[in-house]
């Protein structure tokens, strides 16, 4: 398919960094060897860690001057290890270019776009400042962004997300570059818009003959975009190989395992909870919930006449995009969001203008794990500690250490060694210290359990285990359960049932086999349909069908 | 083990492992410096030959005014008869005495303040917040002035003396702390680990001193020492203009200043040179401490064995807000 005789467009020959840490040198990629053939896309998969980004930065010299880099990196014929830095400025732009992974902080937001896609240009030659607008016009209107002529003197913050990273990428197209490192370009961006941008990459490559070295954790999206897949593990790459070769035979036992945590929509049929009698543990009715706008500005409604019940023991998937207000849900439920209109229902109390004294003696039924596993932990206090703050404070143990036991029972409860008691949060990985933030959400055998997007900060290979002791959990424990996700394929593992939310509304609501098998409505089907499956064949088949009518 | 793990977290302790090259030479030489004052106050009736208000010898002669360095005076008497050499070494006790008390009393008041006003916010967030600038606003020697008169009512006993200069000097620092808290107080706030400790159900103050309180001090060592510093300058420049401490309450280096200025142009240095020098010296020792300890704790300007910065925990602590710039001075 690719013509390999040609010069590659990057030739990465034994690349060595070494980092000088405060905790001692880290060898961070070790004889890495890689070549990327002109309109090639070659993707980089690994754990965070792995060495994928080292990489990918040293191809455009960005790694600081100073780390130790031994190898060779050759784009064309320059060498970009050795060669001066005013070189490698002349190569960057026009040679090699890069797509960042958040595009609301990769452009700066008190110049217009159109000044930033002329820089480059200006910093590459003599161009006039009509010759760069007229440029500037065109690429954007490759990019797709629509009334390019007019929007061109728009600054960021008037783009969405996803038309933000199209303007980042038409920076990265202006001069025309042999490759384009891409550091995972559409993990910031929801599943749709990440779609789009995915299609307008394969254009782009198509049209432009770009090579594009993709950075990425995802292994849909290499699905969706790769020609060739090298896969990357403590600094070494462990295994090269076609994409369709590298997804149908695994060599690399660590391939293997990446491969079999990636979370697939099997839409399994979980066992249904039985209708039972009780009350729900949450109800909401017509729930409105506001945040306050600035002086004379309307508030913003973030969710808007949602109702639903959680019955005893049910996980119920909460899924939705960014702004669907699926997080202001879980957080109004632990009442840290006031609830604007309507009744919210949460274990017998009406939180609609509810006052935190009456809810506290509540708060010991309800748990929360957090989304970023890293935040969640007070740095100062043990492990142990953090989980028996939760017993301290509702007066079942005077102090941590009287709390030691049913601590022990709990860190065993969720897989972790009592060791880890007695270590500081910055001393277990970020798998191990969601372990740890799901054992103090159970400390206390709540009746329900929020959990908001408890994985999205983790590996894959983490998360499947994750999710996998979270369900035993569940199960174990018999809690209701709040899941927050956006990730659909995470919800078909663990949730009974399924809300789908869109701008705050609910789009569709039902059991998990239903809503994910046979869905009824247009933003759901859009939302499966944009989920790039971890398949080559697959994508590219569902791909030829085309997208659905309102993709 | 554990107890090196603990001497490893103490603040200086740390530091100095942490140090290198002339940043280690920068800390090292404030250490050694303040150190030297420090023994200077502990053991002052020890080393020093005669009481700081002494003036007459144990034959019952006095000593005279302007004697020259040399025999009895080894750095010579100043214009009120007193022993140079011994008013230097009891001045560096009132210098810590002052220190001390002033950096505690505004510590104690200035955390606490911004505790509440970050954590709790609102009105009265508002109000202190507009307290603590006007109070910025104000000239900081006008202040202490003021506050000193205030406080000492024209009198001045050793004990009066001292906590005039330091509460005056207080009544200038706690708007730092205050600031600096609070812009702590209101970044761990929005943390996770916070909502946390909410959703458990923890009380107010629980929150606020086991969980937000400690993790709001990393940079209270560093505005503590580069503190100490302007606190000696402001107690010497309220000694100079006369609000000072009276040289039969305490030896205090500013006075000694003021009283010398007439010597310098009659010829007599020592009378200035060496309660000069005692000032310039300590202040010099302790702004080096400051100095590296802010150098240390942003990693933007730590040297490191091998110079190499950048690895995805100094990118992390990059974007965290540093000390300097906590305490409104602009990047260089």
């Amino acid at each position: 398919m690719i013509d390999k005789i040609a010069t590659p467009a990057v030739d990465i020959r034994d690349l060595d960094v070494t980092f000088a840490t405060d905790g001692g040198d880290v060898h961070a990629v070790r004889d890495v060897s890689l070549q990327v053939a002109p309109g090639e896309v070659l993707a980089i998969v690994g754990e965070s860690g792995s060495g994928k980004t080292v990489t990918a930065r040293t191809i455009l010299g960005l790694n600081p001057e100073t780390a130790n880099i031994g190898g060779a990196v050759f784009l064309g014929a320059d060498d970009v290890v050795s060669i001066s830095a005013s070189r490698m400025r002349e190569l960057r732009g026009t040679r090699v270019a890069m797509i960042f992974q958040e595009p609301s902080t990769a452009l700066n937001p008190v110049f217009t776009v159109g000044w930033q896609l002329a820089e480059g240009m200006r910093a590459h030659g003599n161009v006039s400042k009509q010759q760069a607008r007229r440029r500037a016009v065109e690429m954007l209107k490759k990019v797709g962004i629509d009334d390019a002529a007019r929007r061109v003197n728009d600054y960021p913050h008037q783009f969405s997300g996803g038309q933000k990273q199209r303007i980042v990428i038409a920076m990265a197209l202006t001069l025309e570059p042999d490759v384009i490192i891409a550091d995972e370009p559409t993990t910031a961006l929801d599943v749709t818009v990440q779609a789009e941008i995915l299609e307008l990459l394969r254009d782009l490559r198509a049209e432009f003959g770009t090579a594009i070295v993709l950075i990425t954790h995802n292994m849909g999206v290499v699905a969706d975009l790769a020609d060739r897949v090298a896969v990357m593990y403590n600094g070494q790459v462990v295994e090269t190989a076609p994409v369709r070769e590298l997804f149908a035979n695994p060599q690399h036992p660590y391939t293997q395992k990446l491969l079999a945590a990636v979370p697939r929509l099997d839409i399994a049929d979980r066992p249904q909870v039985k209708p039972s009698k009780d009350a729900p543990v949450v109800s909401a009715k017509d729930l409105v919930i506001d945040y306050p706008g600035r002086l004379g500005r309307k508030p913003f409604r973030a969710v808007d006449n949602v109702s639903f019940d959680i019955m005893p023991g049910e996980v119920l998937g909460l899924v939705g995009e960014s702004g669907s207000g699926k997080t202001t849900i879980g957080r109004a439920i632990a009442g840290l969001t006031r609830v604007t209109d309507g009744s919210l229902d949460v274990l017998g109390v009406e939180m609609h203008g509810v006052r935190e004294r009456t809810f506290r003696p509540h708060r010991k039924d309800l748990g929360f794990v957090f989304q970023d596993p890293a935040t969640s932990f007070n740095p100062l206090l043990t492990i142990a500690q953090c989980v028996a703050e939760p017993l301290v404070v509702h007066g079942v143990a005077k102090n941590p250490a009287e709390a030691r036991g049913r601590v022990d029972e709990l860190m065993e409860a969720v897989q972790l060694p009592k060791e880890y008691g007695d270590r500081y949060p910055h001393e277990l990985s970020g798998g191990q210290r969601q372990r740890a933030s799901l054992a103090r959400a159970i400390a206390l055998d709540p009746k329900l359990l929020i959990a908001d997007e408890p994985t999205s900060a983790l590996d894959v290979s983490v998360q499947a285990r994750v999710l996998e002791l979270f369900g035993e959990v569940q199960e174990r424990f018999g809690f209701a359960t709040l899941f927050i996700t956006h990730d659909l394929a995470v919800v078909d593992m663990l949730a009974h049932r399924i809300v789908v939310l869109h701008h705050g509304e609910i789009a569709e609501e039902g059991h998990t086999a239903d809503v994910l098998g046979n869905p009824q409505n247009d933003y759901t089907r859009r939302l499966l349909h944009s989920l790039p499956v971890p398949d080559p064949v697959e994508q590219a088949a569902r791909r030829a069908r085309g997208p659905l009518a309102s993709a | 083990m554990r107890v090196r793990k603990l001497l490893g977290r103490l603040p200086v302790v740390h530091q100095f492992r942490q140090s290198i090259g002339l940043q280690r030479g920068m800390l090292v030489a404030g250490l050694v410096i303040t150190g030297i004052f420090l023994l200077m106050a502990v053991f002052a009736p020890l080393i020093a030959p005669y009481g700081f208000n002494q003036l007459v010898d144990e034959n019952g002669d006095t000593f005279g005014a302007q004697v020259p360095p040399g025999g009895d005076h080894i750095l010579g008497t100043t214009v009120g008869g007193y022993d140079v050499l011994s008013r230097v070494i009891w001045g560096a006790q009132t210098a810590f005495f002052v220190i001390i008390v002033a950096v505690s009393l505004s510590i104690f008041v200035g955390v606490i303040l911004g505790l509440i006003s970050g954590y709790l916010g609102g009105w009265i967030d508002r109000v202190l917040v507009v307290i603590a600038d006007a109070v910025y606003a104000f000239p900081t020697l006008l202040l202490a002035i003021v506050a000193g008169i205030v406080i000492s009512q024209g009198q001045s006993s050793q004990i009066g003396g001292v906590f005039a200069a330091a509460i005056s000097i207080t009544v200038v620092f706690i708007p730092q702390y205050f600031r600096v808290i609070r812009a702590e107080a209101v970044r761990v706030k929005a943390e996770a680990f916070v909502e946390s400790a909410k959703v458990v159900g923890a009380s107010t103050p629980r929150v606020m001193f086991r969980h937000v309180f400690r993790n709001s001090t990393r940079t209270l060592p560093l505005i503590f020492t580069l503190n100490s510093s302007e606190a000696i300058l402001t107690l010497a420049a309220l000694g100079f203009l006369g609000f000072g401490i009276e040289p039969t309450s305490a030896a205090e280096w500013g006075y000694d200043l003021n009283r010398s200025r007439s010597d310098v142009t009659s010829g007599i240095w020592w009378t200035s040179v060496f309660p000069g020098s005692a000032i310039v010296l300590l202040v010099l020792g302790i702004t080096l401490i400051g100095e590296s300890l802010n150098d240390l704790a942003d990693p933007r300007l730590r040297a490191r064995r091998r110079a190499a910065d950048a690895t995805p925990a100094d990118a992390v602590a990059a974007t965290q807000p540093t000390a300097r710039e906590e305490l409104g001075e602009v990047p260089r």
